[in-house]
This record gives C-alpha cells, sequence and structure tokens, in this order.
C-alpha cells in the first residue's frame, strides 16, 4: 500500500479546498491536496455572477452589516449567526486579495473593483469578471498555490477519512488512472468537496458532486445540519435535453433580464413575499431603473430570492402558461428599447451566456427570449462545524465550502457561495495548520490498519462481483433510478406521503446496490467510479428525504405544499442527522443558535 | 430518433489500441459528449472519458471528433455530417492514459515554471489598486482560457517536433502574456520565455488561434508581442550596440 504523509490534508480543489490548502501552506505546515478532477476544473469554475462582499465600490451606503442582515434574511434567520457574521466582515478583505494574486475583475469608471446587484442583496456587492467569476477565482488561486510547494493528487478519490484515539488521522483512496490505493496520513483533513447534485436528475452539477464530503464526515462520526434545504436555481436551460439544468446566470436578471410566461406577462410582480415588500418596485420601469443603478429605485421581481423565483416558475408551468419545452421565458433582447448598443452590451455582460445559448441551443439572446427552468444547484446543508474554526464533532476533522452547512440557512443568496469558499475555505485552512501543528499524529495502529482493510475490501467489492455472475446490477442503472425518483419525490415542492415513498424506494435501491457490480478492470473505469460513489449519493439522498419528511413547514428552499406556511417552532429548530450507534441513521431536534444582541439589531434595523 | 454510429478509441498506456465501434440513438440538440455517456451507460461502461461542466467553461472533455480537436461538449450532433461515423480519439500530442483520456500532467509542471504574478506597491492606503477597464480588456481575453489544452494538442512543435522540454506551448504563452501585459505586474519573464521556452519556436501558423474553444486569438494578440518585445530587448541593433560600448 503507498502511504503519503502530510500534516494537514485537504480533500477537494474547488475554491475552498485551494483556499484553505494556501492557508495552510502560509502556516508552514505540509500541505496535500487530494482532487477527483485535473486542477482548475472543480465546480467553481462554473461559478458566473460574482463574488458578495461589502466592498462598497459602486454605493457607499453598503457595509458588512448590511450584508450581514440580507444573508440572514434570505436564510430565514436560520442561519449560524457567528458564520453570517464572519462571513460578512471578512468577504472584502477575501477579494481584495485576490486581486494581490492576479486576479482582474472588471472595473468601476473610478479604476476600482465593479460590483453588481443580485437576488437578495439591498445594494450592488457582487465583484465579478462578465459572468466567469468562477474561472477567474479558481485561476487565480490555482496560480498561486502552485507555486507553495503544495503537493497536489490529481484525479484521486477519497473513500473512507480513518479516525483513530478520537480524532482523525487520515484517509483512504484510489487513483482513476490505474485503480492503485493510498493511504494519506494526515493530522488534520479539511473536507472542500462541494456539493450533492448528482443525486438530482436536472442539476447544474457535474458527476463529481456525489456528496462525499458529507458522508465522510458522517461515517467518520461527524453531524450533518440542514439537509432539507436543498436550492433549486430558478433558471436552468431547458432545451435541448441534453443540456437540461445547464445554470444560466443570475446575472442576466440583475443586467435587466424579465421573467415573462406564455402570455408574455411578467409574473414575478403577482406575488411578492411580505419580508420583501417594502424593498421590491413597484412596476417594471422602476425595476429597469434598479439595474442600470439608479439608487433611488427597488428590485425588480426577478431578483428576488433563489427559493421564490423558482416556485413562481413551477407556479406558472403547472397552471398552463409555460414556454413550449416546459419553461419559462427570460428576456434579455427586451433592452434593446432601452439601449442604443443593446447587442454589444449584452456580449459584453454575459459573454458565456451568449456562447452557451448560441453554441448548445441555436439561440441568440441579444434578440431572442430563452426559455428556462429550475434545476438543483446548491445543498444548504452540510457538516455541523464551529463556526469560526470550522471543525466538526470529530477533532482534527474540518469542513469548508458547499460540504459545510450552517452559512446560508434555509436558502442562500446567489454571490454568497464564492464569498463563503474565500472566508471559511481560509478559516479552515488556518485552523486545520494550527491543530496539526498542536496534535501531530502518532504511528500508525492496528485499528488504522484494520480500516484500511475494510477500505480496500469495500473498493475492489464491485469489480469483484462481474466474476460471482448471477444477478448484479449496475452502477450507472442505480444512479439513474435514484436521480429519478429524488427529482420526483424529494423535489422543489414537497409532500408527506411522496417523502416517506421517496424514503423507501433510497433505502430499498440502498440494499440492491449492494449488489452492484462492474465490467472491467481497475484502469480508468467510470463504470467502477460510479459504483464507488453510490453509497455516498445514497446517504446523503437518505439524509435529505428524512429530513424534509421532519420538518412540516416551509421555509427557505424546503416548500411543503401540505404545510405551505412558516411555523415559529420550527424557526427555532435545526434538524441533525448522525450515525447512531446501532449504525442506522437518526435526526434529532436542536435550537437554532439566536443572535447576540448586536447582531439581532442590526438584523432588526435592516428588517 | 435517429441511430448514428461511432468509431471510438479504445486502448490503454502500454497496449495497442484500435477502433470500436458502437451504435445509440440520437435525440435532437445532443452533442458528441451526451452520445459517449449514452453509450458508456448502455454498452462500454468502462469507456474512459475525461468530463466535468458539460457547458464549455471547464475544458475537461477535449479529443479529436473526426480528426478536429474540439470539447465534446460544445460539438453538436447535427453539425456533424450525418452519412459518416464520428470518429472519436484521444488528443494525440499527449500521452494515452485509457481510451480518450490522456495524460495532461505536462502541461501542469510547465506552468509552475512561469513566473508568478507580481504586483507593484498598492496605489491607495487601504492597500488595493486602481486599474482602468481599457487597460485589463486585454489582459481579460488571455484570462478566458479554460485550460483545455487544445492549443497545445495542435501545436505542430509540440505534436509533430517533440520539443516538450524546449518549448511550452501556446497555452503557456497566453498565460505568460496575461501575466506580462497585466497592469500591475512587475516581474520581467522574457529572458525565460526566449531561452527556456522558446517562444523562438513558433512560427505563427495560427493552428492553436483556430481550435481555441473560447476564441482568445492566441497567435495575434498574445504569441507575437510576446515574440516582439523579446527582439525589442535582445535583437535590437542599437541596444546591441550599447550593450557592446558598454562591454556588456
Amino acid at each position: 500500500m503507498q502511504v503519503a504523509e502530510h500534516d494537514v490534508l485537504v480533500i477537494g480543489a474547488g475554491g475552498a479546498g485551494l483556499r484553505a490548502a494556501i492557508e495552510a501552506s502560509a502556516a508552514g505546515v505540509s500541505v496535500g491536496l487530494v482532487t477527483k478532477s485535473l486542477l482548475g476544473k472543480a465546480h467553481t469554475v462554473m461559478a458566473e455572477g460574482g463574488i458578495a462582499a461589502a466592498l462598497a465600490n459602486v454605493d457607499g451606503r453598503d457595509d458588512w452589516r448590511t450584508h450581514f442582515a440580507d444573508t440572514m434574511r434570505g436564510g430565514q434567520y436560520v442561519n449560524n449567526p457567528t458564520m453570517a457574521e464572519l462571513h460578512a466582515r471578512e468577504a472584502p478583505d477575501r477579494v481584495r486579495e485576490l486581486e494581490a494574486w492576479g486576479a482582474v475583475f472588471d472595473r468601476t469608471n473610478d479604476q476600482k473593483i465593479l460590483q453588481r446587484n443580485f437576488g437578495g442583496h439591498k445594494y450592488p456587492r457582487l465583484a465579478h469578471v462578465g459572468d466567469r467569476t468562477g474561472l477567474e477565482m479558481i485561476r487565480t488561486l490555482q496560480d498561486h498555490g502552485i507555486h507553495l510547494g503544495i503537493d497536489v493528487h490529481m484525479e484521486w478519490t477519497v473513500t473512507r477519512l480513518i479516525v483513530d484515539g478520537g480524532r482523525v488521522v487520515g484517509a483512504f483512496g484510489y487513483d482513476r488512472e490505474k485503480g492503485r490505493f493510498q493511504v494519506f496520513r494526515a493530522a488534520a483533513v479539511v473536507l472542500a468537496t462541494g456539493g450533492i447534485g448528482r443525486a438530482y436528475r436536472v442539476t447544474s452539477n457535474s458527476w463529481e458532486y456525489t456528496g462525499d464530503g458529507h458522508a465522510l464526515a458522517y461515517e467518520a462520526g461527524a453531524e450533518l445540519i440542514d439537509m432539507e434545504y436543498v436550492q433549486f436555481h430558478p433558471t436552468g436551460m431547458v432545451w435541448p435535453p441534453s443540456v437540461r439544468g445547464i445554470l444560466v446566470t443570475e446575472g442576466v436578471r440583475g443586467e435587466g433580464g424579465v421573467l415573462r410566461n406564455s402570455e408574455g406577462q411578467r409574473f414575478m410582480f403577482d406575488d411578492i413575499p411580505d419580508l420583501y415588500k417594502g424593498s421590491t418596485a413597484g412596476d417594471p420601469e422602476e425595476g429597469w431603473r434598479y439595474t442600470q443603478g439608479d439608487k433611488e429605485a427597488r428590485r425588480p421581481p426577478e431578483l428576488l430570492t433563489r427559493d421564490h423565483v423558482a416556485r413562481c416558475i413551477v407556479r406558472e408551468i403547472k397552471e398552463g402558461r409555460g414556454s413550449p419545452h416546459g419553461g419559462v421565458f427570460l428576456d434579455i433582447a427586451w433592452i434593446k428599447e432601452k439601449l442604443k448598443d443593446s447587442e454589444a452590451h449584452i456580449r459584453r455582460k454575459l459573454p458565456s451566456m451568449y456562447h452557451q445559448f448560441k453554441e448548445l441551443a441555436g439561440i441568440d439572446i441579444t434578440s431572442e427570449a430563452m426559455e428556462v427552468g429550475p434545476t438543483i444547484h446548491y445543498v444548504m446543508g452540510g457538516v455541523k462545524v464551529d463556526g469560526e474554526t470550522q471543525m466538526s464533532r470529530v477533532p482534527g476533522l474540518f469542513a469548508a465550502g458547499e460540504c459545510a452547512g450552517g452559512l446560508h440557512g434555509a436558502n442562500r443568496l446567489g454571490g454568497n457561495s464564492l464569498s463563503d469558499l474565500l472566508v471559511f475555505g481560509k478559516r479552515a485552512g488556518e485552523h486545520a495548520a494550527r491543530f496539526a501543528g498542536a496534535n501531530p499524529r502518532g504511528g500508525a495502529s492496528g485499528s488504522e490498519d484494520e480500516q484500511v482493510e475494510a477500505a480496500t475490501r469495500d473498493a475492489l467489492a464491485p469489480l469483484e462481483r462481474q466474476d460471482g455472475g448471477g444477478d448484479g446490477v449496475g452502477s450507472y442503472a442505480i444512479q439513474s433510478e435514484l436521480q429519478d425518483l429524488m427529482q420526483a419525490k424529494v423535489g422543489i415542492v414537497r409532500s408527506q406521503a411522496e417523502l416517506e415513498s421517496g424514503l423507501e424506494d433510497v433505502l430499498a435501491l440502498k440494499e440492491r446496490s449492494r449488489n452492484v457490480s462492474v465490467a472491467g478492470n481497475r484502469a480508468y473505469n467510470p463504470g467502477w467510479h460510479t459504483a464507488l460513489d453510490l453509497p455516498n449519493l445514497l446517504l446523503v439522498s437518505e439524509a435529505v428525504a428524512r429530513a424534509a419528511a421532519l420538518r412540516k413547514e416551509s421555509r427557505g428552499a424546503h416548500f411543503r405544499e401540505d404545510h405551505t406556511a412558516k411555523d415559529e417552532r420550527w424557526g427555532r429548530t435545526t434538524l441533525v442527522v448522525r450515525k447512531g450507534a446501532d449504525g442506522e441513521m437518526e435526526i434529532e431536534e436542536e435550537a437554532v443558535t439566536p443572535p447576540r444582541e448586536e447582531l439581532q439589531q442590526i438584523i432588526e434595523e435592516n428588517r | 430518433m435517429a441511430s448514428r454510429t461511432f468509431r471510438i478509441w479504445r486502448g490503454e498506456q502500454d497496449g495497442d489500441g484500435q477502433f470500436a465501434e458502437y451504435t445509440t440513438d440520437i435525440t435532437e440538440g445532443m452533442v458528441v459528449l451526451d452520445a459517449v455517456h449514452q453509450i458508456q451507460a448502455e454498452s462500454a461502461g468502462d469507456l474512459a472519458v475525461r468530463w466535468n461542466c458539460k457547458a464549455g467553461k471547464c475544458g475537461s472533455c477535449s479529443a479529436e471528433v473526426n480528426g478536429n480537436p474540439r470539447l465534446m461538449c460544445m460539438t453538436r450532433m447535427s453539425d456533424l455530417p450525418e452519412d459518416l461515423p464520428v470518429t472519436i480519439e484521444p488528443m494525440r500530442t499527449f500521452p494515452l492514459l485509457k481510451d480518450l483520456v490522456t495524460d495532461v500532467s505536462w502541461n501542469f509542471e510547465v506552468k509552475k515554471r512561469i513566473r508568478k504574478f507580481k504586483p507593484r506597491a498598492p496605489d491607495a492606503e487601504d492597500g488595493t489598486w486602481r486599474m482602468d477597464q481599457r487597460d485589463v480588456d486585454r489582459v481579460q481575453e488571455f484570462r478566458k482560457c479554460i485550460e483545455c489544452f487544445l492549443c497545445q494538442d495542435v501545436c505542430h512543435v509540440l505534436r509533430d517536433s517533440h520539443k516538450h522540454d524546449e518549448f511550452v506551448g501556446p497555452r503557456f504563452f497566453v498565460h505568460a502574456a496575461a501575466l506580462e501585459m497585466h497592469p500591475l505586474d512587475t516581474e520581467d519573464r522574457l529572458e525565460e520565455l526566449k531561452e527556456a521556452q522558446g517562444v523562438g519556436y513558433c512560427n505563427i501558423t495560427k493552428c492553436c488561434t483556430k481550435v481555441c474553444p473560447e476564441h482568445i486569438t492566441i497567435t495575434d494578440n498574445a504569441i507575437i508581442p510576446l515574440k516582439e518585445r523579446v527582439v525589442d530587448r535582445f535583437y535590437d541593433p542599437v541596444r546591441n550596440l550599447f550593450r557592446i560600448i558598454g562591454g556588456r
């Protein structure tokens, strides 16, 4: 068995993982960075809109307090207030740091970093580069990180954490190239594995997002919170079928794009939630002025929070006012009525959207409306961590970014993800390095060897079953069934009966998956890789279904057609998922941590 | 629904590879990567292919489709001739790992050899800089690069002449140009570009520019200006005269 030794092992090389690795490395410890893909390809690369940070470059009234209050309101006040505060306070420095490392953001007229409007943010707050901000961010972190002596393990997948003496001591994984196994010994591990999108049929996520960090943490004894909150981005492509789910940035709406139904009506004006009545435009004209920087104007209803916009779109489709391919229309071309040079303007502001629709759908967004519909985009739920250090309840195990829970509450605001990665990636790296320094790991123990043996057996099982013949099922088939059932029963509009039936289906699939068998050998075998991802996908699916069935109210991204209102008691409750002593999943209700007085006051002032 | 035939390269690192034929149904709007995934799920579970975003943003699924270097996720089936089988091969400039997947690790090593960004002192007291949009436009063009390495794949200095040890390839000239033309950067990379990185080997055939899925004008906007800077520095007759007189 090959062994790699690091002080800090970071699993995942998107924004959070890279930022954590950079910080840990700067603290002087040795760092290993494991990534399922090549460096620079993680999902961060697809982020379009921008990084939310109260730089106040475009509107001087913005500050961390307003950003904090916006984040809490967007999350329906069940966020971890410590994380929401640190995030709002530290995001501006994290953005400026990227510029010091070579990032080239779009500029204001007075030569500062330009910021754009986004849903749920009171002021223009998103630092951006056209609509390819994620690429700029990941490339900047990558190009900075490669000069720091970080050991990068590209195309390696971790399947198990190794826990010994009540702490994490390393991880076990395989490489895609040859299917070799390796033990990564480490004194601290940072999980930065992103989301769970592959549990659903219509998703903006790539093959990598199989809930690895969630499952690794759960199996190692950590807890997961908020798993019922799964974000549907309101605007994914719906046609052609093969691109269904691919993201259409909120930036389209930030630049003046409007949503219309088949009757040509701007249906977002029909239903404005009470929390946002005072801050939403009274008519289309005011909304347009807002997108063009008029500080007196209020934002158009298209820029309400993602959960709400997604549900309004579903309503239009369900009630028969959808577009030909089962979406609604998103129109940016209309701005030609307002701007002389609208075609060039759209291409400059939204270059990759222009490109994406032109090449994949044959649609020119400067002259035609797009068809869009909701797509699974993000999971608010994740590993329960300490708000300051990002450490889970397993000593030495940290989590940052999408696989950590708490910051976003019941619904994440657009732009708060990239800033989350930077702020908490840095914090996780810093504290992991500190933990590793104070708690070096000892030699390998018998328990460690047993765990490695078990992990090896589990990893080889799907390949060995092919020789056994019999009733083996394919890994692609199971994954595909799971995606369909999660989409249908644990999706955007939920009910007790469907959730319970969905949970039964997940558990039945889990049984069948024990028999999964794959053809071929260990060299770069996607069928095998898919089989090894399955337990993680099934585990997070079970957690989402169980938590969603328990929460009998509607809040943020969790919408129940049988409990459509918010419930005060549930508003004080967080659902915590963990592995019980009997090996079964258990869920406990825990009180939401209330914000300290100063923060509560900020929330009240911004209501 | 039309059925189409694919010839896909199958082979492992040290073995002999060959084309294998597959047939699958094509529906409206499908791209080549969809077809590969469908074949994988239907009849070739262990067919190796690298991909991530499926939206032309990550640059993972580079391959040669009907002989053309392309991102499979951005190549629509409807744009390929219907009466011929679709041929899919791995990038030929890099060593094969398996099937459509190549070992592109050389690119990641090369990048480390290019000196990193070194900004001038901040312009403002709060540690920030001021830059005009006009001054960052050209750098932003280069920073659109998604590192698909298709430009490296077609560059004959790498593909045919195998100058991997003396020449970094178009991708990294674009990277170097983005750094050299960054308004804040103070590092000097010209000598290395001339010597170790071999900018002189490029003879401007523009093959790289033609295949760039991000439409970066690699040759005209990145490589030629770098060549000019090298020439100005090292081959300028007036400067050479000063150098001789000055004894340097």
